[in-house]
């Protein structure tokens, strides 16, 4: 599981790395991509994928949001490379697989598998959107109990 | 009169550069409304779709203005987007003229992204992950890497400039999935499954993917659709080129390779 968590990890800063975001996030990045698969992986023996992945996801959306608002950026920055290990890039392989190796069967249960999960993070990311940004404005508190 | 123009073309350069580097359409319009308002434009209205931008100001008090801008989307530079976004917030904190505004915005148009070595290893780094992520061994990330190193190679010098997405989609599919295959029978790698999906994942439209969920949601449904098309188009083209080169060696094999 530790190695499963250090590849989503790696594999997210890798990914912000391709998108070019600036180097003093890619820590966000990588920290925002371990801690959705590790929800993930926690999740995943007591539910079915797509519940897992709604969960990681709402999670990678906050963190992201978070972030954004800590670092003042765009939430883009940290979003897009932190969903990247939920999106169900294995289930479109194995669908196309099983479609060439005339498994029907198989192929749509991997497909409608893979959409559900897609649906799955679209439901995350919109849910948490629809909060406030005042929710997230922590720092400000933060100041505020400073002074 | 002058400055006024100055002003729009300074919005709309500023809203050009985030468009063009994957920003979500709210964020495009927010920004060239508040640097309008900002320098005292009231009249500006700005529509943004996928790839193109219009913007109009013009009332009784203040000179018309209207540009169309059509914005290819090319590649997604996200530190462009969040240097925009860094500039937008400085300039409601008064610290720019406009002429300094269009300078910073000429600045920003021009900002390095990674070099060619940096994306092409972060593409292998990634591919290797992924590919443990999925279920590979140790050895199967390697091969990964091995491919994911190529598949980019491909995508920045053959598909970025030369094919459109669809097609980039297929060929990349086809040339991750040939790539594994070779290794595989070299001895390379133990789980060809594996091996292939950690290499095709740099190859996934995450950033049009992403957007045109947040798209939708912010109900800017043209936008959002078009990207969501893009982005599907992209998964389906990666598929059949998988799918190709599998049915290729099905057929040459007589099956005995799957």
């Amino acid at each position: 599981m530790t190695g499963q968590i250090l590849a989503a990890t790696i594999g997210t800063v890798a990914f912000s790395v391709l998108y070019s975001v600036p180097r003093a996030y890619y820590p966000y990045c990588g920290f925002i991509g371990g801690v959705g698969w590790l929800v993930y992986c926690l999740l995943i023996p007591r539910s079915s994928p797509p519940e897992a992945t709604f969960f990681a996801a709402i999670l990678v959306v906050l963190l992201s949001r978070l972030s954004a608002v800590w670092e003042r950026c765009p939430v883009t920055i940290f979003l897009i490379s932190g969903i990247f290990p939920l999106v169900p890039g294995g289930g479109v392989y194995w669908t196309a697989y099983y479609i060439v190796t005339n498994q029907m069967e198989l192929a749509a249960q991997t497909g409608f598998m893979a959409l559900k999960v897609a649906v799955a993070i679209v439901l995350g990311i919109v849910l948490v959107f629809q909060l406030p940004q005042k929710v997230f404005h922590i720092k400000n508190l933060l100041n505020k109990e400073k002074r | 009169m002058e400055d006024e123009r100055e002003v729009m073309e300074a919005a709309m350069e500023a809203g050009h550069i985030l468009l063009e580097n994957g920003a979500e359409i709210f964020r495009v319009e927010e920004t060239i409304n508040r640097i309008c308002k900002h320098y005292g434009i009231t009249s500006s209205n700005a529509f943004v779709l996928s790839n193109g931008l219009f913007a109009t100001s013009g009332s009784t008090a203040e000179a018309s203005f209207a540009k169309v801008l059509h914005i290819p989307v090319s590649g997604s530079h996200l530190n462009r987007v969040a240097a925009v976004n860094q500039l937008s917030r400085e300039i409601e904190e008064n610290r720019y003229t406009i002429k300094e505004v269009r300078e910073r915005l000429e600045q920003i148009r021009t900002m390095p992204g990674k070099s060619r070595h940096m994306l092409i290893l972060a593409s292998g780094i990634g591919s290797g992950a992924f590919c443990y992520l999925y279920g590979g061994s140790l050895i199967d990330c390697l091969a990964a890497f091995l491919t994911g190193l190529i598949v980019y190679v491909f995508v920045l010098f053959i598909s970025s400039p030369y094919l459109s997405k669809m097609v980039s989609g297929i060929a990349g599919g086809a040339v991750a999935t040939l790539f594994c295959m070779i290794l595989y029978h070299l001895g390379i790698g133990e789980h060809l499954n594996q091996m292939i999906i950690g290499s095709i994942i740099p190859l996934v439209p995450g950033v049009a993917f992403t957007n045109a969920i947040r798209d939708i949601a912010d109900e800017n449904y043209i936008a959002g659709s078009v990207r969501m098309l893009d982005a599907m188009l992209v998964f389906f083209g990666i598929a059949m080129g998988v799918g190709f080169i599998f049915t290729l060696f099905q057929r040459l094999t007589g099956g005995g390779m799957l």
